[in-house]
């Protein structure tokens, strides 16, 4: 099944750079005779170039050339045309942009309202072609950050719009949020307004934040120089690197930071691309991680950070990885997942994994972590069999847990500090479509989302009284 | 007779093509440990129940595949044919690209309705392949959506367009602790539905066999490929060609109906158990020797006392005291941990196997008191080994041995259908509450009714 990423902004766009590169090569690692198969047919299309131009899609036989699924929206031209004079040129069309010149100016109204508005039409028609060369779409993924204008505000819209157009296809949206200490002063604004959209209209959220990137990559660091691992680590291996891909020039400087989440989104949908023995859909993910329609934002954890370089992995090591997942150290967002309650758990294990292992850490691992009442087994597993490039396995873990709400309750203190105060309001609402009841429907949305979450930890720890059995006549 | 095997999901398709691995494996083995004219006897009887023969020169197996997404189909059929002893037909599978989503009301209200027709083509093209339908098997686990939605919805219509055909239905239970979360809906919803098209329900617990593949097999790290193959051995041993009469000269061609016959006398109790022995390692098998008296007691032990496997069996279970004024119907009133049967099969395979002393097995003590006890018990049998056991001995049996695990399965869907988690998944594919309300009260009743027996 296919899926079909849209970047949105500059950080979904440096994200989404990163993505491609590493798609292409973890299939290049597994594909080694050339041929388009299905796993390919994911993420790319194949494509006759020899005609000229960009001739059909050739389904079958020899990869001619590749042609990722994707839509690279931004009102700035610096991310887009950098990627376009890259290495990965050749993997874009000019049919899959939307670019402006101005930006959006960190305002969530000009990315949503103004250009939403402005470009609605080019959107539509670009996603429908890009989708028609979809034998079966399955899922949109959106990747933005919330803090900004573009991917913020438009990126938003561009969910909105996926929902009306494509009722039946999945919409994941992976988020950076904003730090407290984020240099752009209306990022709070921007988040609340796009976590609106977020709430009514995606099917799953993967949240994700700088610091966290951040510490995983200081960790990395310090690893590597502390000496303890020196040079036996395998540098492509590192969930940080781009070794091995087309990059050539130096890397930027957010680069492994952008690096951690490809990779997230590369584990997300490896058991949809690879064969294994318990595969795992991104349908299966949205079927049960999502107990109750808004509650859909889900932790991610990724293991292992890194691979020495020694073949043989006991199963103590294996262990170690599984533990891991449920570490802070190794989550994408700063959240405190054990001492809160879990509605549901996800394992997506890569490589070479067997049932015993799952299960023996899911028993181990079990009795220090508190589910809700109603699920005290809620776990969904997958195998999948292909390791990604540089591991012989590695580990997603997806979460879904009370321990999402002090970020949403931070969120809306710094919102609230910034509105009851009316800064930079005006900015917003003279924008056309914008207005007061904007604001207040979206901080009354998240209000609400808080409470629900409120509501499942009160449910945390009481005593267990299960619903009594239907009684029938004998 | 032949039987058309219907492979629904990941599941089903993994262990179907285990199963027929295993057939296949154990007729081409050289350890039939018999004269050559009852190997030649028990090959036909095999060809004829599994496999077409058609100009190829390797037999094809009588299977229909499907599944909702490609990738399991497309490994099988060519895992199978590069085995170069037996392949499926190659046009006979349907697959789509988007899988269920673990979702039984998308396997079952979307998908099943929008398959019917080329689903139902290929199984009636299976079906002419044989000289005689002797029913249908299909395989399926319950937990995710494909297999157990659009299973279920499969099995109706199969009851539908073949109303005096047998339909014997192997549902996989999943692991307690999750391989899906949706799972105990999925699998109430499945039983139910099932429990009325189709005729028995023969169960495989993960659990049941993780535990043979680690303490019996002694597997280090199990994968559901040592977990489906003893599986397939399981239903091997039951499904490999039998004398079902006493002095039969020929093997009995007729299965599942013989199956059917002998286990499910009333549509109520339709939920089979299944056991076998011995279980081990294959290199422990030449230094192994064992007893059919031996392997009797064990079998009839474990059918009392509800063990899963031959080790750890409590041996202080005891059947209850007949005659005593203690009427049998009360249920506590039966010793603790008392598995009451309704009927049991017990098949022999290996020499020597004609005077088997099953008395222990017709103890009217052992059944429910509404069937007469020589009804009750059957016995197959054929001095042909299996799969290079020298001796093996099954037991299928109707009886109390599913009742734990439904109950725990039917509390664990209603403690969750209670605070109404997942709903909105299944209604908006067309499964509402009331849907849910019927499933379980349709598996209460069966819970209940296996409780007072």
């Amino acid at each position: 099944p296919v899926s079909l990423p849209s970047a949105v902004g500059q950080c979904g766009n440096q994200v989404g750079c990163r993505f491609w590169d590493l798609a292409l090569r973890e299939h290049a690692a597994v594909n080694k005779k050339g041929i388009y198969d299905e796993s390919l047919s994911s993420f790319f299309r194949n494509v006759d170039t020899r005609s000229g131009g960009d001739g059909p899609d050739i389904y079958k036989g020899k990869i001619c050339s590749l042609k990722a699924r994707a839509l690279l929206i931004d009102m700035e031209e610096g991310v887009v045309n950098e990627i376009l004079q890259g290495p990965l040129r050749d993997v874009f069309d000019s049919k899959q942009l939307i670019t402006d010149v101005s930006g959006s100016g960190n305002n969530w109204a000009v990315g949503h309202k103004l250009y939403g508005y402005q470009y609605r039409e080019n959107i539509v028609e670009k996603l429908r072609k890009t989708a028609e060369h979809c034998d079966c779409l399955q899922c949109f993924f959106i990747i933005h950050s919330m803090g900004g204008g573009t991917g913020s505000g438009l990126g938003t819209f561009v969910l909105n719009l996926l929902e009306d157009e494509f009722p039946e296809v999945y919409r994941f949206v992976t988020s950076v949020y904003p730090s407290g200490e984020d240099d752009v002063i209306t990022s709070p604004y921007n988040s609340v307004l796009a976590m609106k959209e977020l709430n009514e209209h995606a099917d799953c959220v993967l949240p994700i934040e700088n610091e966290s990137l951040f510490d995983i990559v200081n960790k990395i660091h310090q690893m590597i120089d502390s000496g303890k691992l020196g040079s036996t680590v395998k540098q492509n291996s590192l969930v940080t690197s781009s070794a091995g891909s087309t990059k050539t020039v130096q890397e930027k400087p957010f680069d492994a930071m952008n690096n951690i989440v490809a990779n997230l989104l590369l584990n997300l949908t490896s058991s949809a691309r690879f064969e294994g023995s318990l595969n795992m859909d991104l349908n299966e993910i949205s079927m049960n991680l999502v107990p109750f329609p808004r509650l859909h934002y889900l932790v991610s954890s990724l293991t292992p950070l890194y691979t020495l370089a020694d073949v043989n992995v006991p199963s103590r090591r294996l262990d170690q990885m599984f533990s891991d997942a449920f570490s802070r150290d190794h989550q994408l967002i700063q959240a405190d997942p054990k001492h809160s309650l879990y509605l549901a758990c996800a394992l997506l294990v890569r490589g070479n994994v067997q049932v015993s292992d799952l299960r023996r850490n899911i028993e181990r691992l079990k009795p220090s972590l508190h589910f809700v009442s109603w699920n005290q087994e809620g776990w969904k597993t997958g195998l999948c069999s292909v390791p990604p490039v540089g591991r012989s396995h590695s580990l997603l873990a997806l979460a879904n847990n009370t321990c999402v709400k002090p970020t949403f309750i931070e969120l809306k203190d710094r919102f609230m500090k910034l509105y009851k105060k009316k800064a930079h309001l005006h900015h917003y609402l003279h924008i056309d479509g914008m207005e007061q009841s904007c604001f207040s429907e979206a901080i009354s949305s998240l209000s609400d989302l808080i409470e629900e979450y409120n509501e499942l930890d009160a449910t945390k720890g009481g005593p267990r009284t299960d619903p009594s059995r239907l009684k029938i006549a004998v | 007779m032949s039987i058309v095997t219907v492979q629904l999901g990941q599941c089903g398709n993994q262990i179907g093509h285990e199963v027929f691995n295993a057939i296949c494996s154990d007729v081409h083995g050289t350890h039939g440990l018999c004269s050559k004219k009852e190997n030649e006897s028990y090959h036909d009887a095999c060809k004829e129940r599994f496999f077409s023969e058609e100009e190829s020169e390797v037999p094809v197996a009588r299977a229909v595949l499907v599944d909702m997404e490609p990738k399991v189909i497309s490994q099988t059929l060519s895992i199978a044919a590069r085995s170069g002893y037996w392949k499926y037909d190659g046009r006979s599978h349907f697959c789509q690209k988007q899988g269920s989503g673990n979702n039984w009301a998308n396997g079952y209200s979307v998908h099943g309705p929008r398959h019917k027709e080329v689903i139902m083509n290929l199984v009636q093209k299976e079906a002419e392949k044989c000289d005689r339908l002797g029913g249908f098997f299909t395989i399926m686990s319950m937990a995710g959506g494909t297999g157990s939605g659009l299973g279920a919805f499969v099995t109706q219509c199969l009851r539908d367009a073949f109303p005096t055909s047998f339909i014997l239905n192997h549902v996989i239970w999943p692991y307690g602790t999750g391989e899906v979360i949706v799972q105990n809906y999925n699998s109430v919803l499945t039983l139910s539905h099932l429990y009325q098209s189709s005729d028995a329900l023969l169960v495989h617990e993960n659990d049941v066999i993780h535990k043979i593949c680690a303490q019996l097999m002694k597997i280090k790290q199990i994968s559901f490929r040592d977990v489906n193959q003893v599986i397939a051995h399981q239903l091997g041993s039951v499904f490999q060609p039998t004398y079902t009469a006493e002095g039969g000269l020929h093997y009995s061609r007729n299965p599942l109906g013989d199956l059917m016959e002998t286990l499910v006398p009333h549509p109520e109790f339709k939920m089979l158990g299944l056991r076998n022995i011995p279980q081990m390692p294959e290199n422990s098998l030449p230094y192994s020797t064992f007893s059919w008296p031996g392997l009797v007691k064990h079998l009839r032990q474990m059918l009392i006392a509800n063990a899963k496997m031959e080790e750890g069996i409590d041996w202080q279970v005891r059947p209850p005291q007949l005659g005593s004024s203690i009427p049998s119907s009360h249920s506590t009133n039966k010793p603790l941990h008392f598995n009451t049967s309704i009927a049991n099969l017990v098949i022999l395979r290996g020499k020597d196997m004609h005077n088997v002393d099953l008395g222990s097995f017709r103890d009217p003590s052992l059944y429910t008191s509404w069937l007469n006890p020589q009804d009750a018990f059957n016995a197959w049998k054929t001095p042909r080994a299996f799969n290079k056991y020298e001796k093996s001995a099954s037991l299928v049996s109707n009886s109390q041995f599913l009742l734990k695990p439904l109950d725990n399965v039917v509390g664990k869907a209603w403690n969750m259908f209670a605070s109404k988690a997942y709903i909105h998944q299944y209604t908006k594919f067309g499964i509402e509450e009331e849907d849910f309300l019927d499933s379980f009260t349709a598996l209460e009743q069966v819970i209940s009714s296996y409780t007072i027996l």
